[in-house]
């Protein structure tokens, strides 16, 4: 084999915007091809099931009840005004639902994340213990939700044992109950959603590679340091996802309220909707709230977001 | 089917027993005006190569020159912008990757994690509905020394055994050409130098194409029987390794490939074989042959270790030598030699050593004279980058 | 050491224990009074009895909102797994016109609470007219699901080394063997996963089902109807049966695994 000599290439000249070869064409088309066919169902599931649905709530929320008509006749209109209705009528338990579960979601997060971190980081170790716990964090999802929220309604009743000791060591006033209060709904949502802010915190936290916190620890950290400059900043995908996953289900979440608060002041918009839809049988009513629910919650979502997301996490 | 004919053959070795050394089992790879563009930018740039069957062929080049992207078209994992590509007497521009008879090593290894050392091996070969599959993937396992860890997964090996793996896995499919993406990167230097040495035995005991990426110089130097050096998309020289080192045609390879001492010069006229340069405030000489231009405007260039360095002003420069004039800036005793960096007026740094055998060492600021056979000078274009490649090999 | 140093190393394990206890407090008690000998208001302690252990059913349409829930479940996971990891597969390997698009729709339902996707899925089906039942809720399930599937897929997808199914096509591997030897098997425990979330979603789920069940009763829904009057023993008998089997196939699986990777550094 001789060696052809080849001239040092000259600088490259921009190219134009690169045109494809029949080959490469083809291979691309058959990829397009592929990814196109593996969405189409279930896209065509949620145009169906999901996009539509929603489309009709939006419409339905502006229906008008003819004068005269009966219970639940209504007639497609362009009724504005059912929003004013909702919101001036039915603002306190709106307010309330955020309020309710923007707390309950801060306290999920703090035990949400002492969990994780207990069982991901301080029990890697200790591989039978660790995932005996990760039994426990998964076991609530196979124990009924409303069963559970029934037992604590029981657990927390007025003759129960724990408001007698509260009672007791003078915690709760002599008359003080538990049951049907702000507390023990807020209690109930942090409870219920806990596992699913816990869990991919723990996902998150579990690939932690722990030779950074030694190496953070080489480099003169506190413990302290390295778990806010190292450890935190890494399980920020895990807090994020989990923090979504519990304050939207939690501020849409009626079973908590209906079972452990009382009708008066600790309703959720959640319940609203539902006695709307079934009791009343004013469905554009019940359509303009869920409207509102959702669109505030896709804009707090929305800034969320913009404020702390992280491009990794859906 | 050419896999087939591959197939039968490497049947008829085991039955055999007797392995031909040498004998070929490849085919010739040939890259006809390739080129592959992402978007706007051209990773490789009008390729042309013929790789001869049975061959130890070496892709030489800085990181992202456009090495990977060559072998992944050949594997067909990346569909050429343009040109065609040819195995033996067949056309496989327009094959998908599983109908061609090629394998690769990937850099990565990329073994599957879920499947046993074994059934990696013979992963290939079940594929194509080979007979005694497993009997034979347990064959290219003991090929590699890994016969006792078959039942492992991947995850259980160390880098050097998964690295075994990969060849065992890729090399037990007799491909007429075998990729081989820097598949010793991972490795440490002494296991690297092991298994070069077994790369090379099994490649010239199965007599199969090899097609070897790697940017370590000499690892294609000692391994290779045809070395291509390629830059920024393009092969800028490519021959035996002694010739690509002898005989440089770009400062490219000049410098990437070894160290060299570029300097201008113009070419002044003609003596018998020889042209004369005048360079470094004086005449130098270069044979014809050696040069890629004959008048105008050249680079010349000599290797460190053909010249010869006198420091104390009392050797005299042999009759005929080419001959620079300098002030040393540095010198480096390193036992077994000593370096100097000496800057010669119109050239800039040029760099030698001399062989320890008890002279005295020039130092900093001393005159230098260096000489050297006019034989060993390589002429190249005179709008050659004198720096190109240097910064890439130091890399 | 110092104090504050000490406090710190057990701050974290006594507060996540106090949260395992937590956690299992109502899954305890639940489990306790299965065995309260009180025939239908199981609110105070009446004292023990296995009769509701050895009768399950004796409820009056507890089992038959079991089986319906348990149908619902397992036909809502089979049809959301199925959609939701092809989604997963397309949008993390593929590239297409409208991507962005298909992404947020797929990931809106998540953004979703349960009673606003209630809501339109029920005023979607009275615009249909279709009457409320068993397929309203499987359909109502699916949609709730896949979004999980594909989130939980997704992420697996994307952590996969595509040079594998490279190595696979290298190999003489066409597309399709490729995907079924080495894509879904790497993918399984992420698919696995997002089924089993998908099944306990769906098993649980009491606020899309009461929007879209119409007469047609789940499991979440009967205890809810019940909770009323006093919910029945038998209740807790399931409630501390399905959890017990779920804790059973999980150290089970633990354990199993546990052993073999002790077997296989053995080897
Ligand atoms: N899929 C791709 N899309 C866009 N650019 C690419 C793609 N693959 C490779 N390139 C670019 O093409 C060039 C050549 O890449 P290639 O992987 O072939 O380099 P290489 O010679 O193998 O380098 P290394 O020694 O670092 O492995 C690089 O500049 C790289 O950034
Ligand atoms: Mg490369």
């Amino acid at each position: 084999m001789s060696a052809p000599a080849v001239r040092r290439p000259e600088p490259k000249r921009p190219e134009p915007a690169a045109e494809l070869s029949a080959t490469e064409r083809r291979a691309e088309k058959a990829r397009g091809r592929i990814g196109v066919g593996l969405i189409v169902p279930g896209f065509v599931y949620l145009l169906l099931f999901f996009a539509a649905p929603v489309f009709v709530l939006l419409a339905m929320s502006l229906y008008a009840k003819p004068p005269g008509a009966e219970t639940g006749v209504f007639v497609p209109a362009f009724e504005i005004s059912n929003y004013a209705v909702a919101l001036s009528q039915y603002w306190e338990p709106l307010v309330r639902s955020f309020l309710f579960a923007g707390i309950a979601t801060v306290l999920a997060l703090l035990i949400g994340y002492t969990m994780a971190y207990l069982v991901a980081v301080r029990l890697r170790q200790h591989k039978l213990l660790a995932s005996i716990l990760l039994v426990i964090l998964i076991a609530p999802f196979f124990s009924s939700f409303v069963l559970r929220t029934q037992a604590w309604k029981q657990i927390l009743a007025d003759e129960g044992f724990v408001v007698e000791a509260l009672r007791f060591v003078a915690i709760l006033p002599e008359d003080g109950r538990l049951t049907a209060t702000s507390i023990a709904v807020v209690a109930g949502l942090t409870y219920n959603f806990l596992p699913f802010m816990t869990l991919p915190i723990y996902a998150s936290l579990e690939r932690l590679d722990t030779r950074l916190l030694e190496a953070a620890g080489d480099l003169y950290a506190s413990p302290m340091t390295a778990f806010r400059r190292v450890t935190l900043p890494l399980s920020m995908p895990g807090v994020f996802a989990g923090t979504l996953l519990t304050f939207i289900p939690a501020s849409g979440d009626y079973i908590n309220a209906a079972i452990l608060g009382n009708n008066r002041d600790t309703s959720m918009i959640g319940q609203v909707i539902d006695s709307r839809f079934f009791q009343i049988v004013d469905y554009p009513m019940a359509a303009a709230l869920s409207t509102v629910l959702m669109v505030v919650i896709l804009i707090l979502v929305m800034l969320y977001i913009r404020k702390f997301g992280t491009k990794e996490l859906f | 089917m050419s896999t087939e004919a591959t197939t039968t053959a490497a049947t008829d070795q085991q039955d055999g027993g007797a392995v031909v050394p040498g004998a070929s089992g490849g085919a010739d790879l040939v890259i006809e005006h390739v080129s592959k563009r992402f978007a706007a930018f051209t990773a490789v740039d009008d390729l042309s190569l013929t790789i001869p069957s049975g061959s130890f062929f070496a892709l030489l080049g800085p990181s992202g020159c456009g090495k990977s992207t060559t072998l992944r078209m050949v594997a067909g994992l990346e569909q050429p912008s343009e040109g065609r590509l040819r195995i033996g007497d067949e056309d496989v521009t327009d094959l998908p990757s599983h109908r061609r008879p090629v394998n690769t090593v990937f850099q990565s290894y990329a073994l599957f994690p879920h499947m046993s050392v074994l059934d990696n091996v013979a992963f290939g070969l079940k594929q194509r509905k080979v007979r005694d599959a497993v009997a034979r993937a347990k064959e290219a396992l003991e090929l590699v020394e890994l016969g006792h860890l078959a039942g492992r997964r991947p995850a259980q090996l160390s880098g050097g055994q998964q690295q075994r793996v990969a060849l065992a896995r890729a090399v037990v499919n007799k491909p007429q050409v075998l990729l081989l993406d820097e598949p010793l990167g991972a490795l440490d230097m002494k296991l690297r130098r092991q298994m070069q040495v077994e790369l090379k035995q099994i490649q010239t005991e199965l007599g199969l194409t090899f097609v070897h990426v790697t940017h370590d110089q000499e690892e294609a130097m000692t391994m290779a029987d045809v070395v291509a050096v390629m830059n920024e998309g393009r092969i800028e020289q490519m021959g035996a390794p002694r010739e690509l080192y002898e005989l440089p045609r770009t400062a490219f390879v000049a410098n990437f490939l070894g160290k060299s001492n570029l300097m201008h010069g113009t070419v002044v006229g003609r003596e018998g074989d020889y042209l004369l340069v005048e360079a470094a405030g004086g005449v130098q000489r270069l044979r014809t042959d050696r040069a890629v231009a004959h008048d105008g405007a050249v680079v010349l260039g000599v290797r460190p270790e053909k010249m010869r360095i006198f420091t104390s002003g009392e050797e005299t420069v042999p009759a005929g030598h080419n001959r620079l004039d300098g002030t040393i800036i540095d010198a480096s005793f390193t036992g077994v030699s000593t370096e100097y960096l000496v800057d010669v007026p119109g050239v800039g740094t040029v760099g030698t050593f001399t062989q320890n055998m008890g002279q005295a060492t020039g130092r900093a600021g001393d005159p230098a004279v260096m000489c050297w056979d006019p034989d060993f000078t390589f002429g190249l274009a005179g709008d050659d980058d004198v720096a190109a490649g240097a910064a890439e090999r130091d890399a | 050491m110092g104090l504050k140093q000490r406090m710190g190393r057990w701050l974290v394990p006594v507060i996540g224990g106090l949260a395992f206890v937590y956690l299992l407090v109502p899954i305890a008690y639940i489990f306790v009074f299965s065995f309260n000998d009180a025939a239908r208001t199981n609110l105070t302690w009446q004292g023990f009895t296995l009769a509701n252990w050895k009768n399950p059913c004796g409820a009056p349409n507890i089992c038959d909102a079991l089986g319906n829930s348990l149908s619902v479940a397992f036909v809502a996971t089979i049809i959301a797994t199925v959609l939701g990891t092809a989604i997963a597969l397309g949008l993390a390997r593929y590239k297409f016109r409208f991507r962005k698009l298909a992404d947020i729709l797929i990931i809106l339902p998540l953004a979703t609470p349960e009673v606003v996707l209630g809501a339109s899925l029920l005023a979607q089906f009275l615009n249909l007219g279709w009457e409320l039942g068993y397929w309203t809720v499987v359909l109502s399930h699916v949609t709730f699901c896949m979004a999980f599937v594909v989130v939980t897929v997704r992420a697996r997808v994307s952590a996969l080394d595509g040079r594998l199914e490279e190595a696979a096509g290298d190999l003489y591997a066409s597309p399709r063997t490729t995907f079924w030897k080495v894509t879904f098997p790497l993918l399984l425990p992420g698919v696995v996963a997002a089924a089993l979330l998908s099944f306990a979603m769906s098993f649980d789920d009491f606020i899309i089902a009461n929007f879209n069940s119409g007469s047609f009763d789940t499991f979440p829904k009967f205890i809810y109807v019940a909770a009323t009057r006093g919910i029945p023993a038998q209740a807790n008998v399931i409630g501390s049966g399905i959890f017990l089997i779920a804790l059973a196939i999980v150290v089970i699986g633990t354990v199993v695994s546990y052993r073999r990777q002790k077997a296989l550094a053995a080897r």
